[in-house]
């Protein structure tokens, strides 16, 4: 009996771990495929459709340690713009960034797809933590 | 082997006949005229086509450019600026498959015009050409008068350019890459944003390259 029990809460933890993993993965789904979206029309004629990046004019999406070490100011610099030199995969790059005035939420799928795209694996970025970033922007 | 042989031949045969299927000509595109004359007593009538007009421009080395310069060469002319947040990346993107193709061949040419003179001062091209990779005299970014440019844009070249403060960047302008041949002739216009048709202008420029040298139009 006592044994039953073990096991009937054994698969009802097992079961709730699963569900949850199955929302966080189609969250993932959700944010990455409007993400992809929103990168081809908003961001690609400049980064490129592999991420590459154009010369030395704009720098490639494919350095993940830049974008791990980053990862808090990315959707200001999505929102804002950015401009100034940056170091990106070995290389100076110093051009300019426009902004875009895209949605918390489209900031959100966009960077999740360009984290988890081109090499990158950071996994979901929330728009809540989209909404906590953009309020520490610069 | 010997059952081979004719097998190979006619292998050969259909092969060249192949071969000349494909040696395609391409159109000429632009206004024609037609102009009789009188050549040892007999009428003949013969086209005249639209040619690419006198100009003078200065390129990133600060180089003065002219049409004579031209003379001969195969070139693709284009319209952009250094600070263009929308199509112009892309367009410089394939651009830079066509000049990797071409640039050691000779008698070939790129020509950039800058729509916003202004702004893209010759040191401001010599850096975005820098910056692209872009070396040599295969690929010149053009400065000029800005009416010189937008005439030259419209009525030779058949590309829409405007300024228009309510959008990104500043200016309208479409992204044709324009083919034009030895004798000044627009013989080809793709756009440049799109790398099938980029694909296909370089299989074009071959064509060019192959076709009999013509008398020059000066
Ligand atoms: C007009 C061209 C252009 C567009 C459009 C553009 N970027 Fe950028 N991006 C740049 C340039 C140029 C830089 C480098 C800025 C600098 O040198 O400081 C940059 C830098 C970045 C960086 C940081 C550096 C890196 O390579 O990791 C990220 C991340 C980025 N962009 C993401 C995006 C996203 C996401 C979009 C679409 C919403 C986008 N960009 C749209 C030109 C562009």
């Amino acid at each position: 009996m006592k044994f039953n029990i073990i096991i009937g809460l054994g698969l009802i933890c097992l079961s709730l771990i699963i569900s949850c993993q199955s929302d966080d993965q189609l969250e993932f789904k959700r944010y990455y495929s409007s993400g992809s979206l929103i990168y081809q029309s908003k961001c690609q004629n400049c980064h490129g459709a592999k991420g590459e990046g154009l010369s030395a004019l704009i720098p490639p999406l494919t350095d993940s340690a830049y974008l791990k070490t980053n990862k808090e100011t990315l959707a200001c610099a999505v929102k804002y713009g950015l401009k100034g030199k940056i170091n990106i995969s070995q290389k100076v790059f110093e051009g300019q960034m426009p902004a875009n005035d895209l949605a918390p939420v489209a900031i959100a799928e966009v960077l999740t797809y360009i984290t988890n795209s081109f090499g990158n694996k950071m996994g979901t970025i929330t728009s809540e933590q989209v909404n906590k970033d953009l309020a520490k922007c610069k | 082997m010997r059952k081979l042989l004719p097998a190979i031949v006619v292998m050969l045969l259909w092969n060249a006949c192949k071969f000349n299927d494909n040696k395609k000509t391409l159109p000429i595109y632009g206004n024609r005229q037609p102009v009789t004359k009188t050549i040892n007593g007999q009428t003949v009538t013969d086209t005249i086509y639209q040619t690419i007009p006198k100009f003078k421009f200065v390129n990133q080395y600060g180089d003065s450019i002219s049409n004579k310069m031209l003379d001969g060469n195969i070139y693709v002319a284009d319209f952009f600026f250094t600070t263009c947040p929308s199509i112009c990346p892309v367009m410089h993107r394939n651009m830079l498959k066509v000049y990797n193709t071409f640039k050691n061949t000779g008698n070939f040419k790129i020509l950039s015009h800058t729509i916003d003179p202004k702004h893209d001062s010759i040191p401001v091209l010599k850096k975005y050409a820098d910056k692209l990779g872009v070396t040599g005299n295969t690929w010149w970014f053009l400065q000029g008068k800005k009416e010189d440019i937008y005439q030259i844009a419209e009525n030779s070249y058949l590309v829409a350019v405007k300024q228009d403060d309510g959008t990104a960047g500043g200016y309208v302008h479409q992204g044709y890459f324009v083919l034009i041949d030895k004798q000044k002739r627009i013989r080809g216009s793709y756009d440049g944003t799109d790398p099938k048709q980029v694909d296909q202008m370089i299989e074009d420029i071959k064509t060019l390259q192959a076709e009999p040298n013509e008398a020059i139009v000066k």
